[in-house]
């Protein structure tokens, strides 16, 4: 049976994804002095994930990890579960690792919890708290294998302070198997480039359909959020109607967010779109409707006509924050 | 080219969900079920591929008891050809791999070469079984598919792959995909579709049916379990900024920055 904790730190664009720090963080807290190690794919590098705990770093590179395939993201986590040997293996509840993790737990045998956003020892084991029904409701998760998998809601957990620890690199030797060539990224579109996504982001500014049109979201949620070095976001009234595309929905049907400030503008707060972001930390709701479900969960509230404040909320934004 | 299609029935999404026991979950006497919207749209697309002539068969399956029987029905109305309803005393209590490994029996007995299926219920939201299957069966799989096109040799599929960016993954079949929102406008039943889904067949089968080891599945066999269920914590009263509209947002930007820190 396996000690310690297998951190999946996620490369992208040239740097580890904050998440592969907040969880080394947490991995520290929990492994009480058991080994923490990482796996990183896609690069050969151990970048400073040593100074953040990790005492060995897998790596797998090459032409084969360019683009994200399950398979060979199986192949590799695999091959880092069989030479580090943990307990727990922690991943961040990132496209790539939710796409990765249940085929590498059908493959292992071992159980898997998705997206948790709370961990903590009960008796010597890693137990999560998981949100169910997009938040409306939350329960403990319990994994009885030898070996227990975990995906992490981004922004769960603060990313620790480094340290001066360094960590040994070590390149991990891949199989392949035959569903490796079963599917082929052929090609990759970015519709927004550079933007951080929705399930990553630390700010947000979300329009519902009181912007009233494309133009209207356009003219008042994008600026905003770019003032505010925010991801734009939408309820699902506003994507039905055409005003946002379907990857910026929030909510139940669309993406559960949790980032450290939310701005809602003209969002009413429907329990589909409040089970999307309730757990975000500071909740700013810009309404006309005082009565509006919104304001229950909002942190600080205005009573107002987005079309008046959003404007001024941009310049004021712009002033503050360059 | 038979396609199966995975469903599974949720709570309505405007459920306000209330806990009924801390140790099983959540009350389920007056909840409004519904078809999985995620698993809508695997149903519409799996409709639109035979109707271009692109497969001959339109299967949905389904785990679970009787209570199911009128979410298949509305799934046989908007033209799925039939259904298995996997039941047997020994399925309860199965957690994700339990249920994949149903689920990859019955497509492997039905001979279906392309699984369709919603990217996650919007219930446990686990998004687990999909892929499972697929990794039992031996099968590629491309998740969160929101654009898809298929040809006799196989398929070109649109993956959303985060920050907003796609990757078109090319494949072949066996494969399992799973739909994400956008993919198709799921189509209301018609009036004939109505009628003609009540004449429809809903096979059940259980584990000896599917030459399932009992062992492999139900409580006994799951690794993950659920506990200690309650609703979210109530947040705190917020404050509701007075004055003029320029003076709110100065007042709101100076607490963003000095009392929450978080700009």
């Amino acid at each position: 049976m396996g000690t310690g904790i297998l951190v999946v730190a996620e490369f992208e664009g040239g740097h580890f994804k904050k998440t592969a720090y907040e969880l080394l963080g947490k991995a520290l807290e929990l492994a009480g002095g058991g080994p923490v190690t990482a796996v990183a794919i896609g690069t050969d590098q151990a970048g400073d994930l040593g100074a953040y705990g990790a005492s060995r770093v897998f790596v797998a590179s090459g032409d084969r990890f360019a683009h994200y395939n399950p398979s060979t993201w199986v192949q590799a986590l695999s091959a880092a579960i069989s030479a580090a040997d943990p307990a727990v293996v922690l991943a961040p509840a990132s496209p790539a690792c939710k796409d990765a993790f249940p085929r590498l737990s059908a493959r292992l045998g071992a159980g898997y919890a998705t997206e948790v956003t709370e961990l903590r020892l009960d008796g010597g084991a890693v137990v999560g708290r998981r949100p169910q029904y997009a938040g409306k409701a939350l329960s403990d998760v319990r994994v009885r294998s030898p070996l227990a998998l975990f995906t992490v809601r981004p922004n769960s957990f603060p990313a620790p302070a480094a340290g001066a620890g360094s960590a040994e690199l070590v390149a991990l030797s891949v199989g392949q198997d035959p569903v490796e060539a079963a599917t082929k990224v052929v090609a990759t579109e970015a519709s927004t480039a550079g933007v951080v996504d929705l399930t990553e982001a630390d700010r947000i500014v979300s329009g519902g359909r009181s912007v009233k049109s494309k133009e209207g979201f356009d003219s008042l949620i994008r600026p905003l959020a770019a003032a505010a070095h925010a991801t734009p976001g939408a309820s699902r009234a506003a994507v039905d109607a055409g005003y946002a595309p379907h990857n910026e929905q929030v909510g139940q049907t669309g993406k559960v967010v949790n980032p450290s400030l939310y701005i809602a503008c003209g969002i009413s707060g429907a329990i589909q779109h409040l089970a999307g972001m309730r757990t975000s930390k500071v909740i700013v709701a810009i309404n006309k409707d005082p009565e509006a479900p919104i304001f229950g969960l909002a942190t600080y509230g205005i009573h107002g006509d987005i079309f008046e404040i959003c404007p001024l909320l941009t310049q004021e934004l712009k002033a503050t924050l360059g | 080219m038979k396609i199966g299609v995975l469903l599974k029935q949720v709570p309505a999404t405007d459920t306000q969900v209330r806990i009924a026991d801390p140790s099983t979950g959540i009350a389920t006497g007056d909840v409004k079920w519904t078809i999985n919207p995620y698993d809508e749209f695997a149903v519409e697309e799996g409709l639109r591929l035979k109707e271009a002539g692109k497969a001959t068969e339109v299967v949905l399956l389904t785990v679970g008891g009787k209570d199911v029987e009128q979410r298949i029905r509305d799934a046989l109305a908007m033209g799925a050809d039939r259904a298995l309803r996997l039941e047997d005393p020994g399925f309860e209590g199965s957690d994700c791999l339990g249920l994949a490994r149903i689920l990859a029996a019955a497509i492997k007995a039905e001979g279906i070469s392309l699984v369709l299926a919603g990217k996650q219920a919007i219930d446990g939201d686990n998004a687990q079984v999909p892929a499972m299957v697929a990794e039992l069966l031996g099968w590629g799989h491309v998740g969160s598919v929101s654009k898809l096109e298929v040809d006799g040799a196989g398929f070109k599929a649109w993956r959303t792959s985060g920050g907003g960016s796609l990757d078109v993954v090319q494949g072949g079949f066996p494969a399992v995909l799973t739909a994400d929102k956008g993919l198709n406008e799921p189509r209301y039943a018609s009036l004939k579709g109505i009628m003609m889904a009540k004449k429809k067949a809903i096979d059940v089968k259980g584990a000896a049916a599917l030459g399932l080891d009992a062992s492999t599945v139900g409580a006994g066999a799951a690794l993950v379990v659920d506990s200690a269920w309650t609703l979210p914590p109530q947040r705190p009263a917020g404050r509701i900024l007075q004055g003029d509209n320029a003076a709110r947002v100065k007042e709101l930007v100076s607490l963003l920055r000095s009392e929450a820190k978080v700009i």
